[in-house]
């Protein structure tokens, strides 16, 4: 009996920190700038559930158990480690009655924007923004981010830790920014929920349970923030993408486990529901008239969705959409899919010439989706031995065994 | 918040430039500490004499060793601060792009520590 109790309770706690998490982190971060004092308290109120709910049972209202835990913890720690400004906002906390007959209430503000917003702020390293953002926001581990983002889990926990500092020496402040700022600022924040997202979505099985939830999370943020920034049509624009993206997951994959590209895929495998909400954001998100590159991305997704109805592929709208795209982002990888579009609107020649104008690009030389482009269209324009040796960097740089057997099963066409 | 704004440039290119300019720049700095001063952030800020000025100190085992010269040879050098009070770094790095040093050179923002 006891065992089950233990059980009820910790999966009580797990609910609650998987539903709240983020909102318990930004609500004491935003009050004491303090992030890495605000998880802290957080794991110390998470451990306190854990060994006292099987006992007591699980609260009414288990966030303002935690909360209030987590408080006072939080002020113990400030007193602590440091006197000044941090202790008094944390005990400013405290005693502010009304606040805490709010969240006695379950009333807990949300200040998950505001968190992200200050983890996306130029004054952190940019390529720690994502991550922090994923640690804060959603309780990931060092270990777990960095092994998403492939870098070593020690580095990666260093910069989490400087940049937590830096928010909190710097006065790095939370909240929204202005108009004139939100745009620059929202970038840093769909950008690294795209990370986040892009991250999960290279694991197609599913294999890693890791990545997967990544992918999940980013659209779990991109709802978030959609929701938070109705009238802000990238944000919209962005959700649409993922929601696209993540209606055609399970047509990539064939019942063998093979690698099925876009074009082959079976439109009645996509998800029809997600299609439909991605569609109805995009067109929200286009009336609004400030078109972006989360807006184009997602067009094109649209695009290709399309053929579940028509049953073509509008292969020269998509490649329109990719030069305006381009003209955005003068992004290399936009350049890579205008090439494939354009070879597929007009012909291989003009695709491999499109191609050539990135050929140059040093990022392409390790990028695996760049020789697979190659050498297709090398392919198509019959020229064997070039497909054959664009074939073999792709192959040699592919770590997706699936897609791995896929890439040598059309170089062994060639033949 | 105290943060610190440490104005960096090239001082060869000051000590070589068109009286006119100096004169620009000179009034462009005035008008900046006065709005500075008028929306209450200012607390202190002065120019620096160039580097050729600077003297350095260490004391080494009771020895003091006294050297002529900046601490670093650098290719922009400090050549000026201001100590500003604000509510976050927002408002600083605001103050700090808006300094006439910042589209001639580099602007260092530090929070200055509480104690």
């Amino acid at each position: 009996m006891r065992d089950s109790s233990n059980d009820r309770a910790r999966d009580a706690a797990e609910r609650v920190a998987r539903q709240s998490y983020g909102k318990l982190v930004a609500y004491l971060a935003a009050r004491t700038g303090d992030v890495a004092g605000a998880e802290d308290a957080l794991s110390d109120a998470f451990a306190a559930a854990l060994a006292n709910w099987p006992e007591q049972g699980i609260p009414r209202v288990p966030e303002a158990w935690l909360m209030a835990v987590a408080r006072r913890r939080g002020v113990d720690a400030a007193r602590k480690r440091r006197t000044g400004a941090l202790a008094s906002g944390h005990v400013a906390l405290i005693a502010d009655e009304r606040e805490a007959a709010r969240i006695e209430a379950g009333d807990i503000p949300d200040d998950r924007l505001r968190l992200m917003f200050a983890c996306a702020h130029p004054a952190i390293e940019q390529s720690v923004r994502a991550p922090l953002i994923l640690q804060t926001i959603l309780g990931f581990d060092a270990a777990t981010i960095a092994s998403a983002f492939l870098v070593s889990p020690s580095g990666m926990g260093q910069r989490l830790v400087r940049a937590k500092n830096k928010i909190r020496l710097a006065g790095i402040p939370f909240r929204v920014p202005e108009r004139a700022e939100l745009r620059e600022r929202l970038d840093a924040v769909l950008e690294a929920i795209y990370a986040a997202f892009a991250e999960g979505w290279s694991d197609p099985t599913g294999t890693e349970a890791r990545r997967r939830n990544l992918a999940e999370e980013g659209i779990w943020l991109g709802r978030l923030v959609a929701s938070l920034l109705p009238d802000e049509p990238e944000a919209l624009g962005l959700l649409a993408l993922m929601l696209h993206a993540d209606a055609r997951r399970k047509a990539r994959r064939d019942a063998a486990g093979d690698f099925v590209p876009l074009d082959a895929q079976d439109p009645k495998r996509w998800d029809e529901v997600l299609i439909v909400e991605a569609e109805r954001l995009l067109l929200h998100a286009n009336a609004m008239g400030a078109p972006g590159r989360y807006q184009l991305e997602a067009a094109v997704q649209s695009a290709h969705a399309a053929r579940a109805i028509t049953g073509i592929t509008d292969w020269a709208a998509i490649a329109l959409l990719y030069d305006a795209l381009y003209r955005i982002t003068e992004s290399p990888v936009v350049a890579i899919n205008r090439a494939v579009a354009i070879a597929r609107s007009q012909d291989p020649v003009a695709g491999l010439a499109a191609l050539e104008a990135v050929a140059g690009d040093p990022r392409l030389a390790d990028y695996q989706p760049y020789w697979a482009a190659r050498a297709d269209l090398l392919a198509q324009a019959g020229d064997r031995a070039g497909a054959a040796e664009a074939y073999d960097r792709a192959i040699g740089l592919e770590s997706d065994p699936a897609v791995r057997r896929f890439l040598q099963e059309r170089r062994a066409r060639l033949a | 918040m105290k943060y610190m704004l440490l104005i960096y440039g090239d001082e060869g290119a000051r000590a070589h430039a068109p009286k006119e300019s100096m004169t620009q720049m000179f009034a462009a700095y005035g008008a900046y500490t006065q709005a500075m001063q008028k929306a209450g952030a200012f607390v202190a800020g002065a120019p620096l004499q160039p580097t050729s000025a600077a003297t350095t100190v260490r004391v080494n085992g009771g020895q003091t060793k006294v050297l002529n010269g900046p601490y670093a040879e650098t290719k922009e050098q400090l050549g000026g601060y201001y100590l500003i009070d604000v509510p976050d770094i927002d408002a600083a790095l605001s103050w700090a792009a808006r300094c006439p040093g910042a589209s001639v050179g580099t602007m260092e923002v530090r929070p200055v520590m509480d104690m």
